[in-house]
């Protein structure tokens, strides 16, 4: 076990490894119990689950609690995602009352002792009425909650409030709140099977697996079929580039437990498309790691072309693999890409379309950020960084506590 | 001298910093203005400080974030520039070094007669920082192992003792040259005040790093004639 921490040492910055051994000296033995609402699928899942043993090698009891849903549950609780980022909802009474149901009846299932626990996302926000008195709860919020749905928004803020304290990933998310809201960037594991090394035979052979030739270059985007992501967008983008530069696209998308829109969107995509041989629809299942690896280590440039984004962590994966990234100019992955550094923020198809046409005729340009990709997300968005803060966080809110 | 042996060990201690969002925008130079005389000083330290810890690639125009926005999203480039030369080193205190700020945005708008707003829908969004210490199992006795440990430490140890240390511990000198004079320390006072002056001009802190690194250098060299 004591192995694990020591695998980053060759991929984290100087003395990152040692540092977290000093932090979690200050709080060996206590327990830290993260809640969510789906054991895979989605950026929190694929987190909580290469960060619990971290936090455990450091000393920490880390445990990890999902809560159970019904079909009215999720569709409710997308509705509060879709909302609370923007997009107008319609939540009846009905919506409501099964959101307050499900998170009472999660509340006698789960086991909820810890000294510190995490409740990640609207979801299991409610739970809060459960709280152990002795425990320091926080709502670590993953969303761009910057222009709420008002309704949705005050429906939900009196259970907020009686956290010990929020965690948003950037100060625009943040809201007018009575308690503490810091701000700590979510994180991508690099040796996990989705950012690890592979051998270019093995991304060859993946890529001959899932039907997409590496004849020419590839444009590539990794995401759920959600219409934040703006995978139309992505396919108008392509369709400029190719009325000059012969390429194929790949969309890329999982699904998760706690999405019962992705059907829905994948067939205005599919619609969208037609019958081009040059475009790849991968509706790829969450255990796809490798895959989706492979898809970014072949891809030439990656898009991620969001409208709403509540970090896009798809874009620290591509850094990581050094690619520079061209992305919507929106939530996290405005801190992600350093435009001309990383890559480049954009704000339409047809900018995404003028920067793709750029770097495909500069390929030592390419070749030149990706370096500096690579570097800039060694520093910023590995979860040894992520450890550091929910250390950090402990010690703290411990400190004043006492 | 560069070889005395101090009576007090210099301990290395790193840190790190969580921020907090308060919650407060500003959306002109008019209420950036009220939110920097009210802000708690944790704040106006971050936004003065906490460029030295960010990437390079982070670092935006200048090294203290009002001046940043107001000149990238304000577009106004006659106060970020009055803002960005600004050395943090230079006060005694984040009170004074607000001061200092405000009276310059004050001094700017007068002159302006108009509030210059945000064109770019980016709202300076009011953050403070809590450093936490990490007190590391490294310790130096002699100019030597000083110089030998700085090179190896990482990064937020060189914060902590350069800036952390000045404007939120009160050691005005920063750590390492007020070991480096002390009496208990290396008795160095000349290298003391060389090391001191590196954090007023303008460096990354690597850069600050590696100009302490060269002047122990040259101290152990025997260039620093003065300390003979």
């Amino acid at each position: 076990m004591a192995e694990l921490l020591e695998q980053y040492r060759e991929v984290a910055p100087r003395g990152t490894v040692d540092f977290l051994r000093r932090l979690g000296e200050r709080v060996a033995g206590r327990s830290m119990l993260h809640v969510n609402s789906t054991r895979s699928g989605g950026g929190v899942a694929e987190i909580l689950q290469r960060l619990l043993p971290l936090l455990q090698e450091v000393g920490v009891h880390a445990r990890w609690e999902v809560i159970a849903g019904s079909d009215l549950f999720y569709r409710t609780t997308k509705g509060f995602h879709n909302a609370l980022q923007g997009m107008k909802q319609r939540i009846t009474s009905e919506m409501f009352e099964a959101y307050l149901e499900c998170n009472r009846e999660n509340a006698r299932r789960l086991n909820l002792e810890a000294d510190v626990a995490m409740i990640h996302d609207p979801q299991p926000a409610a739970l809060i009425d459960a709280r152990p008195r002795e425990a320091a709860w926080i709502w670590r919020c993953h969303i761009d909650l910057s222009t709420p749905q008002r309704s949705v928004w005050q429906f939900l803020r009196p259970f907020v409030v009686r956290y010990q304290a929020a965690v948003f990933s950037l100060p625009k998310f943040t809201q007018q709140l009575p308690i503490s809201q810091f701000l700590v960037y979510p994180s991508i594991d690099p040796l996990s099977d989705k950012n690890r090394e592979l051998p270019p035979e093995e991304v060859s052979q993946i890529l001959r697996r899932l039907g997409v030739p590496q004849d020419k270059p590839i444009l590539l985007q990794v995401s759920r079929f959600d219409r934040f992501k703006d995978p139309v967008g992505v396919v108008e983008a392509y369709r400029l580039v190719k009325k000059s530069h012969d390429c194929r696209l790949v969309l890329a998308g999982g699904t998760a437990a706690d999405d019962p829109e992705g059907g829905e969107v994948l067939a205005e995509v599919q619609e969208t498309v037609g019958a081009d041989p040059d475009v790849h629809l991968l509706l790829l299942p969450p255990t796809a790691n490798v895959e989706i690896n492979a898809l970014q280590r072949a891809a030439t440039l990656v898009i991620q072309k969001s409208t709403r984004e509540g970090f896009g962590l798809t874009v620290s994966e591509a850094l990581w693999k050094g690619k520079p990234v061209i992305g919507g100019e929106t939530g996290g992955i405005t801190v992600q890409i350093i435009p001309g550094r990383t890559g480049y923020t954009v704000n339409s198809p047809e900018g995404t379309a003028f920067y793709i046409k750029r770097l495909l005729n500069e390929p030592e340009q390419i070749a030149a950020m990706g370096v500096q990709a690579k570097e800039y997300a060694r520093h910023r968005f590995l979860i040894t960084r992520h450890v550091q803060d929910y250390l950090g966080l402990m010690i703290y809110l411990g400190d004043r506590r006492q | 001298m560069a070889d005395r042996r101090a009576e007090h060990l210099f301990r290395f201690v790193s840190c790190m910093e969580l921020r907090e969002a308060l919650g407060k925008r500003a959306l002109d130079e008019q209420r950036l203005l009220e939110i920097i005389e009210e802000a708690p000083v944790d704040s106006i330290y971050y936004h003065t400080h906490s460029y030295y810890l960010r990437h390079p690639y982070a670092q935006r125009l200048f090294p203290n974030d009002f001046a940043t926005w107001v000149a990238l999203h304000a577009q106004d480039r006659v106060l970020g520039e009055k803002l960005g030369i600004l050395d943090p080193f230079a006060f005694e205190g984040i009170e004074q070094l607000r001061t200092e700020i405000v009276t310059i945005v004050t001094d700017h708008l007068r002159r302006l007669g108009t509030v210059p707003r945000c064109l770019t829908g980016e709202p300076f969004e009011f953050v403070r920082s809590h450093v936490i210490d990490v007190p590391l199992e490294v310790t130096a006795a002699t100019l030597r192992e000083f110089r030998d440990a700085l090179t190896g430490i990482e990064v937020g140890a060189v914060y902590n003792h350069l800036c952390e240390a000045r404007l939120r511990k009160g050691h005005l000198r920063g750590d390492f040259a007020f070991w480096i004079a002390a009496e208990d320390g290396l008795r160095m006072a000349e290298l003391a005040g060389q090391v001191e002056h590196v954090g007023h001009c303008g460096l990354s802190l690597e850069a600050m790093r590696g100009r302490i690194i060269d002047l122990c250098d040259r101290a152990l060299a025997g260039e620093n004639s003065a300390e003979r």
